[in-house]
């Protein structure tokens, strides 16, 4: 079997399209640097998935075949896993993935403004949907852990605190 | 970003007194203001001594269920023959609650002093921290904190020269509240979904990779090298009379208050003293409402309740809620209970693992019931269907989320029943076109 292809989705003849594996050379030498940190390959799914979302923005169907081969697990197993993390993108995303803290404590200071100012400014018009020009996805997302610093908001790795509808204009403008 | 603030004269700066100095933050730093100290003190002491001094100290543990934390790590078993291991919850996901990741982002040498000395008394040689994916930037500085304490001999095949292994991996979640469950944090680090396990066993017994576990809060672990290098009864000495609360508590105020941010305070510091003083109060014009004084999990105080009431576990549970984690969500009068409790109710649906049947339904019909009584949908006996559905929803469920989500519910109609009763009387819609 190649690698990253599901056989329960793929039939001879059919096309396929060209997958390129993430775990070869340096990325795959990482991975197996975590096997020794962990007693099971299992372990490593967490950081493997981490791994395939930094090198292609998103988990991919066929990623998902990949990480299982790689592990030594199913590939129904592994979407299990990969679907439980609200963190793990399984469609594309745009290029800056913003989510906003909307939970009690920062609503009550006005998070919800800063979703619309976000919203407004980004052209996504709606959560989840991607802007037209490809750049910005915006979403809620539930407790980020930085209440008294309402409203925290995660532009991929960026964690930016203290974030009011007035700011997300400047804010975005270091987003190109 | 208005953090940190200068201590207030009401406070007891001990794990936080080095909080807003960058230069706390390396390892020649931290050594310099006499990081490490505790841990060359524990590996002078056996095992058993570490853990008698941490039970001297009383400390119980911080991520919110205040179990006794020396009496945990002496259910260790003995000569088992099995690898142990040593957890470290950094999933800080409960609302209204943000110490444990300063501790992370200050002093990440504190915290890993606190693993390694947990680890020996343990006789664990690998530590995991599971730190939730959202802190990107906390993750970034443990990393290379742990980096640089393998470099410097802190950690590794001979921790401070005294041939005993103690291994950090740094293990990175994925976006999931409830993995801050302990037996689901185990699974989410063994590569499986976030599920909450059934006890027994306990970690302790079969945990992580079926051997003898013990999973530790950041603050928890944060307070054990304080503790062995200034004794367990220093530690238990702080306290305001009450034995069964000791030490200092991180408490992350949030909300309508002036000065959010994270107060440590000896145990039993009254909690108007903390909301009207080192936070500053309310915004001009505006009163004191109600207090979740634990993070969002426990059950709502309202401002009288708040205003008498001490900060120490038996203190809050005399008003009838928790100290949980310390976080303080603050709601002035300006406050849509019905909806901020609907919004919670959403936070612990969106969050449920859906395994327990209790759980699952019971968490999104209390979100859409709340939902139709904020639209104006809502029927007359829904108060009653609300509080019969947090009944089945209590202490029924492998973990404790679905009572976590009926903790809010019950105390908000409790005590603020006329505003969910003003959204009644205001229905606009014949009840049967209703979800």
């Amino acid at each position: 079997m190649r690698a990253g292809v599901d056989p329960g989705h793929q039939r001879d003849t059919e096309p396929v399209e060209q997958y390129q594996p993430v775990f070869v050379g340096e990325p795959r030498r990482r991975l197996e640097a975590l096997f020794e940190q962990y007693p099971t390959k299992q372990a490593c799914l967490l950081p493997a998935l981490w791994m395939v979302q930094e090198a292609r923005g998103w988990i991919p169907e066929q990623a998902i075949g990949e990480v299982a081969e790689v592990l030594g697990l199913t590939p129904a197993y592994v979407r299990g896993v990969v679907t439980f993390y609200t963190m793990y993108h399984t469609h594309p995303v745009g290029k800056y993935f913003i989510q906003v803290c909307t939970t009690s404590p920062c609503n009550i200071c006005g998070a919800e403004e800063v979703v619309k100012a976000f919203l407004q400014h980004t052209g996504c018009g709606e959560l989840g949907a991607t802007s037209p020009d490809g750049r910005f996805t915006v979403i809620e997302v539930e407790c980020l852990g930085a209440c008294g610093f309402a409203t925290p908001v995660l532009i991929n790795d960026d964690f930016i605190e203290g974030v009011t509808p007035e700011r997300v204009p400047g804010l975005l403008q270091g987003y190109k | 970003m208005g953090y940190p603030h200068p201590p207030h004269p009401k406070e007891m700066p001990l794990l936080s007194q080095h909080f807003g100095d960058t230069g706390a933050r390396s390892y020649e730093g931290w050594v310099k203001r006499g990081g490490y100290e505790g841990l060359r003190k524990a590996l002078g002491m056996t095992p058993e001594q570490v853990i008698e001094e941490v039970k001297t100290s009383g400390l119980r543990g911080r991520g919110g269920a205040g179990f006794p934390t020396g009496l945990k790590w002496s259910f260790m078993p003995k000569n088992s023959g099995k690898p142990h291991y040593l957890c470290c919850n950094a999933d800080e996901s409960e609302p209204g609650t943000f110490k444990d990741r300063e501790i992370l982002r200050w002093t990440p040498h504190q915290l890993l002093e606190g693993c390694a000395i947990a680890a020996y008394a343990i006789g664990a040689e690998r530590c995991y921290i599971y730190i939730r994916g959202e802190f990107t930037t906390e993750h970034k500085i443990l990393v290379e904190a742990v980096a640089e304490a393998y470099r410097h001999g802190v950690l590794g095949g001979n921790v401070l020269g005294s041939g005993r292994r103690i291994d950090v991996v740094v293990h990175r979640g994925a976006g999931a509240y409830i993995c801050g469950e302990e037996t689901a944090l185990i699974n989410s680090i063994e590569g499986k979904r976030g599920n909450p396990r059934i006890k027994p066993p306990f970690p302790a017994q079969a945990g992580l990779f079926g051997m003898p576990t013990t999973v530790n809060n950041v603050e928890t672990l944060a307070a054990v090298p304080h503790i062995i290098l200034r004794g367990g009864a220093w530690y238990q000495a702080l306290s305001r009379g009450n034995p069964k609360s000791t030490g200092t508590k991180l408490f992350s105020v949030c909300g309508h208050v002036q000065k959010p941010g994270n107060y440590e305070v000896v145990m039993g510091t009254p909690m108007r003293d903390l909301i009207f003083e080192m936070c500053g109060g309310m915004r001009p014009g505006r009163t004191l409402k109600a207090v979740i004084p634990g993070g969002s999990s426990v059950p709502i105080l309202t401002a009288e309740e708040a205003e008498d009431c001490l900060l120490d576990y038996e203190g809050i549970a005399a008003k009838g809620s928790m100290l949980g984690s310390g976080g303080m969500i603050v709601m002035d009068d300006s406050t849509d209970l019905v909806y901020q409790i609907m919004r919670l109710a959403r936070f612990y649906a969106h969050e449920s693992c859906a395994q327990c049947t209790q759980c699952r339904e019971g968490t999104a019909w209390t979100t859409r019931i709340l939902e139709r009584i904020l639209a104006g949908q809502g029927k007359p006996e829904d108060l009653d269907l609300l509080l019969d559905l947090a009944d089945n929803m209590t202490g029924k469920t492998i973990c404790v989320l679905s009572d976590s989500c009926a903790a809010p519910v019950v105390s908000g109609i409790k005590k603020f029943r006329a505003e969910f009763e003003a959204y009644l009387s205001k229905r606009t819609r014949p009840a049967a076109v209703a979800v």
